[in-house]
């Protein structure tokens, strides 16, 4: 890749955390509303987000641009490794490789993801307030519930592991005794928002998001 | 009746060869007698003394690089049971055997198990590995470090450029262009000393260039590795602490 990869590398890795990483914890906190206060407070989620000021602005900025630069020089950085974990069987060894495998699982899953509901929204398919029945019917196909759980480990994955060496790229974590207690930092936070996402997939699959969709539904059709 | 059982006892090896820097590789496979506390240059010695396959047929003596037989110079580096290390400090009692040798092929291979290893040196000149202090008169002597200091910079100082840590790291490879993690801990070391800390931007700015420190993917196998046990994955990231602050000094003009 011609150009500076220093400037490209480091902002890949600024990007991973702000604003990706804080959009997953954000969107993890939002769907875990629809397993803690059912679909009213997943509603309400959803509600909140689309009340903040500047949406285009934010979705653009914040989540498309930062999202299309770090999966596709993401994808480049993946191309440029090597595996070696048959010579070097040490766990870091493996974050690194499944670092760059979950990267790629992550991009795929996400587009379709995207495609599956906001882009459905654009389209004018479906609504915001429709959202919750859109996941309670892709949470319903024992197919797509698998390919989501695969695809939402992936990604926390990849931003846990992430946030790990985005501590070291940045010359945060030195030591092996600091990176050593970040890595169970980093860990803990994938058992916790890997938790959010599956439970909230969990509580799509229950009756009264369909019921709410079939209620919003009735509700649109009489206004 | 002990001298008769040591005599019949001996080490196989299964050596990856290759005639000329273009040619393919292939496997030969050696069985030697066995003597008490051989390394394995010693072996490789003795198929030079007479070079025949174990099933006897006659071949061209394997070639290696070595030099100071005590790990301290890097010349005899190479992949044995699977692991990049020194031929000279790998003891034939403690290998499994057989024992399999292949050349470091991140390396370009001359011939056998010899490489070049040629692109390290290349990265000390890039990163200005040294302390500038030729002029044209007496400069005088230089600050004093402290003896702290001197404690920790010592062992980044025993790195002998021997290519273990860029065989074990995945980020160095024909696609990636990744000086790799030797030359970085040598820019921690010569930015340590006070007289090398006047030209530290120089060595901080080679290394915020394509194919310099971005290119660690923290798969921190070189740490583990290395023979020496310099602690390569702390120089990384203390590099990267220093790149990370000239990169803002430098924005901001300061």
């Amino acid at each position: 890749m011609k150009g500076n990869s220093y400037f490209s590398r480091k902002l890949h890795s600024l990007l991973g955390i702000i604003p990706l990483g804080g959009f997953i914890v954000v969107h993890g906190l939002t769907n875990y509303q629809a397993f803690e206060r059912g679909p009213e407070g997943f509603s309400n989620g959803v509600h909140f987000i689309n009340s903040l000021p500047l949406i285009p602005l934010l979705e653009i900025f914040g989540i498309y641009l930062p999202l299309l630069f770090h999966g596709i020089y993401g994808l480049y950085v993946a191309y440029q490794s090597n595996t070696n974990t048959g010579r070097f069987k040490y766990g870091r060894n493996w974050a690194f490789t499944a670092q760059r495998v979950t990267g790629v699982i992550t991009f795929v899953f996400v587009f379709w993801h995207v495609y599956q509901t906001r882009m459905q929204v654009y389209f004018g398919n479906i609504t915001h307030e429709e959202l919750g029945s859109t996941m309670n019917q892709i949470a319903s196909s024992p197919t797509y519930f698998v390919l989501y759980v695969i695809g939402v480990l992936a990604a926390v994955f990849h931003f846990s592991n992430g946030l790990w060496a985005f501590l070291i790229s940045w010359g945060i974590t030195i030591g092996p005794k600091a990176q050593r207690i970040s890595s169970y930092i980093c860990m803990g936070v994938f058992v916790i928002v890997s938790a959010l996402f599956i439970l909230s997939l969990v509580a799509f699959r229950g009756d009264e998001f369909a019921e709410a969709a079939s209620a919003a539904l009735a509700l649109t059709n009489i206004g | 009746m002990a001298e008769t059982t040591v005599a019949t006892k001996s080490v196989k090896f299964i050596i990856t060869r290759q005639d000329t820097p273009d040619s393919k590789p292939y496997t030969e496979e050696f069985e030697i007698p066995y003597r008490a506390n051989m390394n394995v240059i010693s072996g490789l010695m003795e198929i030079q003394r007479n070079p025949k396959k174990s099933d006897g047929g006659s071949t061209a003596p394997v070639c290696w690089d070595s030099n100071c037989l005590e790990e301290v110079c890097g010349a005899c580096s190479m992949v044995i049971n699977g692991k990049p290390r020194q031929a000279c400090s790998a003891l034939v009692d403690k290998l499994e055997q057989p024992i399999r040798l292949e050349p470091m092929s991140t390396f370009p291979v001359v011939r056998d198990l010899v490489i070049n290893r040629e692109r390290m040196f290349g990265a000390l000149k890039r990163v200005k590995a040294w302390i500038p202090i030729d002029g044209t008169y007496d400069l005088g002597p230089g600050p004093r470090m402290a003896e702290t200091k001197r404690q920790w910079a010592y062992e980044l100082s025993k790195c002998m450029t021997c290519g273990v840590c860029l065989e074990a790291c995945p980020n160095v490879n024909d696609r990636n262009s990744f000086i790799g993690p030797a030359a970085i801990s040598q820019v921690r070391l010569f930015n340590a000393h006070p007289t090398g800390d006047m030209n530290k931007e120089e060595r901080l700015d080679a290394l915020m260039t394509d194919g310099g420190i971005e290119g660690c993917g923290n798969s921190q196998n070189c740490v583990r590795a290395c023979p020496k046990g310099i602690p390569l994955t702390t120089s990384i990231a203390a590099i990267n602490k220093d790149t990370t602050k000239h990169l803002f000094k430098k924005w901001l003009g300061m």
